[in-house]
Order: structure tokens, then C-alpha cells, then sequence
């Protein structure tokens, strides 16, 4: 597909390295020379200079020959008035990345009128995804599936687990529940497991489960259960904000720590149940007089970088259990992990994620079949969410029958509401929705992808 | 510096012109030339060999930059021509190694210069060879390389090597993905390259045309005949002057015609320029030579075809121009300075640098005369940046340089002042003929082994346009 991209910061060179991997062919449009040029270097496409809100410049980009335009410029209106320009020139998709809170309920309304197939919200799902987190302590990462009613969850394998050691087979007779180790991260190795399969300490596995019996599976493997009760968010952006918003109407204590008096003032305004403290957060005496210790959760949101890192490495010191910092430029996120900092929240790679799922959709030659992508381990593993149509081989056999092709993994069935981890004797039926696990190697774009004959 | 990737690069290279010279091996079977059976044979077997030995070495990194780009450019043409040599050598045809490495740099460089003392006797398949590093020579081989080999597909590492490679100030893309861009450049430059041949074929038999058409098409100029291109008949003449022009001109202006975009394609002040000059000096040439001639029109004939061979640097001659009055000969040897448009097969400074000089020039003298105005130099209607201008003045600068070297130190072979000065000149823009004893009716055979070698480095500068020979030179570039 031909994709065109205004905006070649962050986010937009996140998503243009992820299609442009993907294959698609890709047009760049940014208005700052140094930007352009290092964009033409670094990837594999075209690069314009230019306003890419003006006509003259996206008839430069063929616009109206494309097939998805992708606003993703650091000026909400800027991508709004790209996207509706776009449709006018004959371009049938169009992605408006919008950061602005409070455009999020026209945004609703608008959207027909506006043409915007998509409108990708970076800093409101990145409070989402740091909310989620939050819910389960002891998970590194959660993904749902199924409207919600699955989960891929990321764990790391202590050396006093009692997983440790033991054979997937093993496991459902271990825990006393049923579950599915879809993908290990042993080193710098991404594995799809089969039941043979002996974990060790220091793995870092991705288990599937169904939502309901989350909390039961960490009972079983003996992780703390306790939800976070106190959380301190340090920076009171646009993310801060919107995460100090979910976790107070889910009735956690948040302090939101600002620098700036003026924005202290919004955020009492806007958020009345949340203790918002005019300070540095960066400085530790702050922190320590506000109690750092106590907190079951801290949360680092400045604009810099390594203040988050740095606040978070201080967190764990002083024994706060999780510590999550933004972190945006991901390259260094191994030096992060050696640090031992677990979580980390990229919204740039957040965003690129949400929109390769909708060029994926896009791409699918039965726009139903594929619902959802998600990937895991930075990119080397996925899992992918499919529909069953009448078309795809094999309905009705049992799986044991059939052979799937090397590293790819049923993860799971989801038949009237029922969560099925699927065994020899189970077998697909029309109107399943089923997960599938493969290593990024191979692009899997249908369901009958996935079978080896 | 990156020197397992560079490594696995030059073997692919290597590997490639391997494949390159199976057709030669073909004619030289068919014909039972088998001196140059062997010479072929043992030359593949040796590409394939050290290609693969270059291949063998682990790649630790994958991390690729401009600095490694013109490194491997630098590198792989240097090695091409050692090897390419080879089947000359190994033949027996031509006895010095100097004088097949010469043949063959000035094959790859599309300069067209021959130290050979008579061509005809050559085996057919080593003609075919010597005409055919002037096509690949002309649109680049690591282009092609880059067209075939996906070794760093979704990245824009493979830019680097373009744009060392490829000449022009600004060297960019017609579509987004990198392999489809240079597929369609080999495209048009293969289509050209047919037409011309179908249209030679009416005149002259099927080898001649295909070497003329692989000579003209990379703007190379190497004749399979000691008297050039006088054999051949009028209108064969006409067609090489038509095709020598069109192949230096900018491909991408082709690319917008295909798409029918024929506003943007006219929209190129470098074009309108390289055909203004053309017109201009022909008639200028064409009346300075008249009395030479049998009337007007069979000047401009002469005139147009050598001017088009000297503008286009292939360096075809239906004339001796060494006896042509002084004024068309300096004229000619200023000619040889302005080269082709950049994205063309042709050498030299090209078109749009001398262009911009001048626009650079009229700014300094604006300054002088009112020191705060702001300007900006425009192209095609759009600002330049300041960058692009400053890396224009600093190509012409080492240009500059680098000739008054290479005169300096080729007057040490003791030859006259016209010789010297037209040979580097003809060499570092990749014409071809020069004057005096280098002219079009004698050839480089003048001079020494040294000088010779002097000469092919200087070829090797013009086709690469200075930077990636002049990396190779430069210590700290090589440093960790």
C-alpha cells in the first residue's frame, strides 16, 4: 500500500519504521530540513520537504494516489485539517493522531464529517496501558484479546517460582488452573514454546489466561495480589492527568506532582479527588518528604527522559514495588533493563502499534478476519486475532490432526463467550475468534496463513 | 569503519561482474577465440573465488554510514577494474598488465581512452567486453547491485551507497523503495540502449551496433575500429549525436515523461542550460571550422557530433579535431570542464554545479555592492540551502586542485604543454580524446607506465566525482 505520513518526529518515525518494515511504501512529509534529511537516511522511502497541511505539497506527495494518510504532526489541528485535505484529494483512509484531552468527545461526533478512519490518542493510551498495569503488580505487560475476556500477560521467572524448572505440559497440574505459556524470552532469544518445553529461572514468559481468572493466577503463583492503594505520578502532562483521572475514579490515592504553578491550578480544577502538589518531583528531598517509601506505585511522566529513569531507579532503592517511567527513546531501553527497571511505557511505540493494527486490518484481503495485532518482546513476537469464516480449511478437525507450520502457536479459542485453551481433541468452527501466537519472522495476514499444508 | 559489511559488499560485487563477463565467454566459445576462452574462465574463476572468500567474513554489525558508502564505492571500483583487466591480460592480446588495467578503468569510467596500438586486432569477445564496461560503467554497478540485492532491504543504509556512486549534488529517489527506484533507472537506461541499437541495425552489422549502442548508452566512446567512428555511414552519425545527448541528460526527467507529468520535466534549468550550450557552441564551432569543409552543413555535421561527444563525454570522433583551428580546440577543451547534467551516464563538473557556481559568483558580487542583502540561490524556481551551496564550492575547489596536481605531476613525462594539460582534462572528465600526441588520431600510448596509472586515477576521481577515491586516501577515515 502506498502510505503517506505528515510529521517525521517521534511518532511519526515510529509508525514509518513499522509499515515501511511491513512493505509498504512510504512518503514522508515534514517542514524541518535537518528532520527530512535524517529521515532519508535512516529509512527506506521517499521524503518531502514541506508543510504538509498545504495542497501544493501533498499533490507533491500524490496524495490522492495513496491509501492511507497518517497525521502525526505535534499539532492536533494541523492533523486534522492534513486528514480532511487528503479526502478531498481522492485519499480513502486517514489516521489524525490527536493529544488534546479535551477533543476527545467531538472528536466522537466529528468523525464522519472529518473523514478520519482512525484517531490514535498517544497520551490518553498511554494512561490506559499504565492504568492496566497498575491493576496487576507483578506483571511486566498486559495485553487483552477478545473484547477483554483474554489476556497475554508477561511475567518474569524468579528463582524462587514454583514455575521454575518445570515442563508447560506440567503446568495446568502445578497452578491447579488451566493456562498457556505462549512465547519465553530466554536472553536475547524469543521462543514459541511446545509442551516439552523446561523453564528457568530468569525467563521472562508470556502467559495466556482468561480475564476472569487473572487474580486467581496470581494467587497461584504465589505474586503479591494487592492492587496498588497509592500512587505518586510525577509530571502532570497531558498522560499524568488523564492516568491521575482513571486511577482516582477507580478510587486509588494519587499525588500528582507539577512544577508549574499555573498548570497545579487546571489540574485541581480538573481533577478534585486527586492531591496535586505544586513541586520539582525530580528533586529527591521532594520526594522524600512526600513519602516516596510508602508509595505501592510511582509513576514518571516528565518530558525528560532520563529524570524518569531516574526517579524510578530511586523508587526501587528506596523499595516502592513498581516503578514505571516514560521513556521515549526506547534504543536505550536495554541499559534501562540492566538498571532493573522492568516496566517502561513508550507512547510513541504505543501509537505505532495501534495503527499497525489498523493498516493490518486494512491490508486483510476479508477485512473481518483479522481484529486485532499485538506485539510482544519489542516487536519479535505477535499475536494476532482472527475471526473463523466458513472459508478456512480445516473446520471441524480435530487439531491434532492438523499441522501448523514451524513457530506458530494456537493460543487460544474463544467460542460464545467461552475462553478455550485448545488441546488434541478440540477443533475450529465457524464464528470462533481464536489468538495466534508466531515469531515476527513470518507475517501472518489470514487465518489460513497458518497451517503448514 | 565497518569492514565485515564493506567485505561482504565487494564479494557480491565481485561475484556480479562474474556474471557480467558469461556473455563474453559466450562469444569467445562461439567465435573459438580461445586465447580469450582461457583469459575469460580463469578470470570468473577468480572473481567467484575471492567473492566468496570476501563473503565468508561474519558480519558482527550491520551499522552502515556515508563514511563506509564511499569506502565501498572507492573500493569495489578499484577492485573491478584489477579484475576486469584480467581477461586482456590473461589472453595474451595486450602484454602489459598497465595497459589492460588502463583499457579497463577507462572502460569502467566510461572515458573511452585507449592505449592500444591497434584495436582490430583484438579477438571479438575482448572487443565485446571492452565496449560492455562502458554500459555498465555508465549507470554504476553498485546501482545495479543495490537493484538485485536486497542486503540491506528496509533501511536507508543502501542511500549512502547510491549517492556515492551515483553523480549530482543531490542524489534522491523517483519512488519510495530504494530497489524499485534504481530498477526503474536500469530500465530506462536498457530502453534507450535497445532503441538504439534497433536503430544502428539498419545501417551496420549486429556487433557493431551493440558495441557502439553500449558505448554511447554509458556515454563511454570506445571504438572497436582504430579510425573511430569515421567508418560508419552519415546517418548512423546523426543517430550517436541524437543518443549522446539524450543519455546526459537527467533520467528522472524520462521517469516524469513516462508518467505524462511533462510540466515538472520541463521545469529543469540544468537541461535548458546543457541544450543551450550544445546549440550555441556547435553553430560557433561549425563557422570556425567552415573553410575546412565542403559547405556549411557538412561543418555543423562535425561540429555538432564532436561538440555532442565532448558535452555528453563519451568521446566518439568522425574527425580529427587536433587540426581544427585553436579557438574550436580551446573551445572544445572548456567544453570538456561542463561535462553532462547530473543523474545522466556522462562526466565531468556537470552542468548544474557550473550553474550554481555562477549563481554563487553573481551573489558575491551583488555583496560587494550591498553588503546586507539577503539572497538565497535558486533552482528550478526553489531556494537552495546553504549546505548544498557550500558543498558545490567545495566540489569545484578540489576539482580545481586536484587538476593543477595531476597537470603538474604528468609534466614530469616531458611532453608538451597541450598534451599534458588536454590529457587530464580528458581524463578526469571521462571524454576520451585529448589533443596533440593524445589526440583522436593517435591515442594514450605516449605515455609511461606511470603516467598511465596517474591517468587512470584521475578517471577514477572524475567518474566518482572526488570523495569516495579521495576517501581512500584520507587516513582518519580508516581510523576506529
Amino acid at each position: 500500500m502506498k502510505i503517506v505520513i505528515v510529521g517525521g518526529g517521534k511518532v511519526g518515525f515510529a509508525i514509518a519504521r513499522e509499515v515501511s518494515t511491513e512493505g509498504h511504501d512510504i512518503t514522508i512529509i515534514d517542514n524541518d530540513r535537518a528532520v527530512v534529511e535524517n529521515l532519508s537516511l535512516a529509512l527506506d522511502g521517499m521524503t518531502i520537504l514541506g508543510n504538509g497541511s498545504t495542497l501544493d505539497v501533498q499533490r507533491s506527495a500524490s496524495v490522492g494516489e495513496s491509501d492511507l494518510l497518517i497525521a502525526a504532526t505535534p499539532n492536533d489541528e494541523i492533523n486534522i485539517l492534513c486528514c480532511i485535505l487528503a479526502r478531498k484529494l481522492g485519499c480513502p483512509n486517514s489516521i489524525a493522531r490527536i493529544r488534546r484531552w479535551e477533543y476527545k468527545e467531538e472528536l466522537h461526533l466529528l468523525r464522519e464529517e472529518l473523514g478520519l478512519s482512525l484517531v490514535v490518542t498517544p497520551d490518553a493510551s498511554a494512561a490506559r496501558e499504565i492504568f492496566r498495569l497498575l491493576q496487576f503488580p507483578g506483571f511486566l505487560k498486559r495485553e487483552s484479546f477478545v473484547k477483554s475476556r483474554a489476556e497475554i500477560v508477561a511475567l518474569d521467572l524468579k528463582e524462587d517460582s514454583i514455575l521454575q524448572g518445570k515442563k508447560l505440559m506440567d503446568l495446568p497440574r502445578v497452578l491447579r488452573q488451566k493456562v498457556l505459556v505462549c512465547a519465553v524470552r530466554r536472553g536475547e532469544e524469543a521462543i514459541i514454546p511446545d509442551g516439552s518445553f523446561q523453564l528457568e529461572a530468569g525467563d521472562e514468559i508470556f502467559v495466556t489466561a482468561p480475564a476472569a481468572e487473572l487474580s486467581r493466577l496470581m494467587e497461584n503463583l504465589g505474586l503479591r495480589k494487592k492492587r496498588a492503594r497509592n500512587v505518586m505520578i510525577v509530571g502532570g502532562g497531558q498522560k499524568g492527568a488523564g492516568l491521575a483521572r482513571l486511577l482516582s475514579d477507580a478510587g486509588v490515592r494519587v499525588k500528582l506532582l507539577e512544577k508549574e504553578a499555573e498548570r497545579c491550578q487546571e489540574l485541581a480544577e480538573q481533577l478534585p479527588n486527586v492531591l496535586v502538589l505544586c513541586a520539582d518531583g525530580t528533586r529527591q528531598d521532594v520526594l522524600r518528604s512526600e513519602n516516596i517509601s510508602q508509595m505501592d506505585a510511582v509513576v514518571a511522566l516528565t518530558d525528560v527522559d532520563e529524570e524518569n529513569v531516574f526517579i524510578c531507579m530511586y523508587a526501587n532503592m528506596v523499595g516502592v514495588p513498581q516503578a514505571i517511567p516514560k521513556v521515549n527513546r526506547t534504543e536505550y531501553g536495554a541499559v534501562c533493563q540492566n538498571c532493573g527497571i522492568r516496566y517502561m511505557i513508550s507512547p510513541k511505540d504505543i501509537c505505532a502499534q495501534e495503527v499497525i493494527r489498523y493498516v493490518r486490518a486494512m491490508q486483510s484481503t476479508d477485512a473481518e478476519s483479522i481484529l486485532s495485532v499485538y506485539s510482544l518482546m519489542d516487536g519479535r513476537v505477535e499475536a494476532l486475532e482472527f475471526e473463523v469464516t466458513a472459508d478456512v480449511p480445516h473446520l471441524g478437525e480435530k487439531l491434532a490432526a492438523v499441522r501448523l507450520k514451524p513457530n506458530i502457536l494456537l493460543a487460544c479459542i474463544t467460542r460464545e463467550g467461552r475462553v478455550i485453551f485448545p488441546g488434541g481433541n478440540d477443533y475450529l468452527q465457524k464464528g470462533d475468534i481464536v489468538v495466534v501466537v508466531t515469531a515476527h519472522d513470518r507475517v501472518i495476514v489470514e487465518l489460513r496463513d497458518i497451517f503448514a499444508d | 569503519m565497518n569492514m565485515s559489511m564493506i567485505c561482504r559488499i565487494l564479494g557480491i560485487v565481485l561475484e556480479v561482474e562474474a556474471a557480467f563477463m558469461t556473455p563474453a565467454l559466450g562469444i569467445a566459445l562461439f567465435r573459438g577465440e580461445w586465447g580469450a576462452v582461457a583469459g575469460f574462465s580463469a578470470s570468473m574463476a577468480a572473481l567467484l573465488l575471492c567473492g566468496l572468500l570476501l563473503r565468508q567474513r561474519k558480519l558482527k554489525r550491520q551499522e552502515y554510514y556515508a563514511r563506509e558508502g564511499f569506502v565501498t564505492v572507492g573500493l569495489s571500483w578499484l577492485l573491478l577494474s584489477a579484475f576486469g583487466a584480467l581477461p586482456f591480460y590473461i589472453s595474451g592480446a595486450v602484454p602489459s598488465y598497465i595497459d589492460c588495467f588502463f583499457e579497463t578503468v577507462s572502460g569502467f569510467t566510461t572515458t573511452g581512452a585507449s592505449a592500444l596500438a591497434a584495436v582490430e586486432t583484438l579477438p571479438k569477445s575482448l572487443l565485446y567486453w571492452r565496449s560492455f564496461t562502458n554500459w555498465l560503467g555508465g549507470m554504476g554497478v553498485l546501482v545495479f547491485v543495490l537493484a538485485i540485492n536486497p542486503f540491506a532491504d528496509d533501511s536507508g543504509d543502501t542511500l549512502h551507497l547510491l549517492r556515492a556512486e551515483s553523480p549530482g549534488v543531490k542524489v534522491g529517489k523517483l519512488v519510495p523503495r530504494m530497489r524499485r527506484s534504481t530498477a526503474i533507472l536500469y530500465a530506462i537506461y536498457l530502453g534507450l540502449t535497445a532503441l538504439m541499437f534497433v536503430l544502428l541495425l539498419f545501417d551496420m552489422p549486429a556487433f557493431d551496433a551493440l558495441t557502439v549502442a553500449f558505448a554511447t548508452a554509458g556515454t563511454g566512446g570506445f571504438s572497436i575500429w582504430n579510425a573511430g567512428m569515421s567508418v560508419y555511414s552519415r546517418y548512423s552519425q546523426t543517430v550517436m549525436t541524437i543518443f549522446m545527448l539524450l543519455f546526459s541528460v537527467n533520467f528522472t526527467v524520462y521517469y516524469l515523461l513516462l508518467l505524462r507529468r511533462f510540466r515538472s520535466a520541463a521545469r529543469n534549468e540544468e537541461l535548458w542550460t546543457f541544450l543551450g550550450v550544445f546549440a550555441v557552441s556547435s553553430l560557433l564551432i561549425a563557422g570556425n571550422i567552415r573553410s575546412m569543409y565542403s559547405g556549411f552543413g557538412e561543418a555543423l555535421h562535425h561540429a555538432s557530433f564532436t561538440v555532442s561527444s565532448v558535452v555528453s563525454t563519451t568521446g566518439f570522433a568522425i574527425s580529427d579535431f587536433d587540426l581544427w583551428p585553436w579557438f574550436s580546440k580551446t573551445l572544445l577543451v572548456a567544453l570538456m570542464f561542463m561535462g553532462a547534467c547530473a543523474g545522466s551516464t556522462g562526466g565531468g563538473v556537470k552542468v548544474i554545479r557550473l550553474l550554481m557556481a555562477v549563481k554563487i559568483a553573481r551573489r558575491g558580487v551583488n555583496r560587494a555592492i550591498h553588503p546586507q542583502e539577503v539572497r538565497m540561490i535558486h533552482l528550478d524556481g526553489e531556494a537552495v540551502d546553504e549546505e548544498t551551496v557550500s558543498s558545490v564550492s567545495a566540489f569545484l575547489l578540489v576539482y580545481l586542485m586536484l587538476f593543477i596536481g595531476s597537470v603538474l605531476l604528468l609534466a614530469l613525462e616531458g611532453l608538451d604543454f597541450t598534451t599534458t594539460f588536454s590529457s587530464v582534462a580528458a581524463c578526469l572528465n571521462n571524454i576520451g580524446p585529448a589533443l596533440g600526441r593524445a589526440g583522436p588520431a593517435l591515442n594514450y600510448r605516449c605515455f609511461s607506465g606511470l603516467g598511465k596509472l596517474l591517468l587512470c586515477l584521475d578517471m577514477l576521481f572524475g567518474r566518482l566525482e572526488l570523495y569516495p577515491m579521495l576517501m581512500l586516501f584520507v587516513p582518519s577515515a580508516w581510523k576506529k
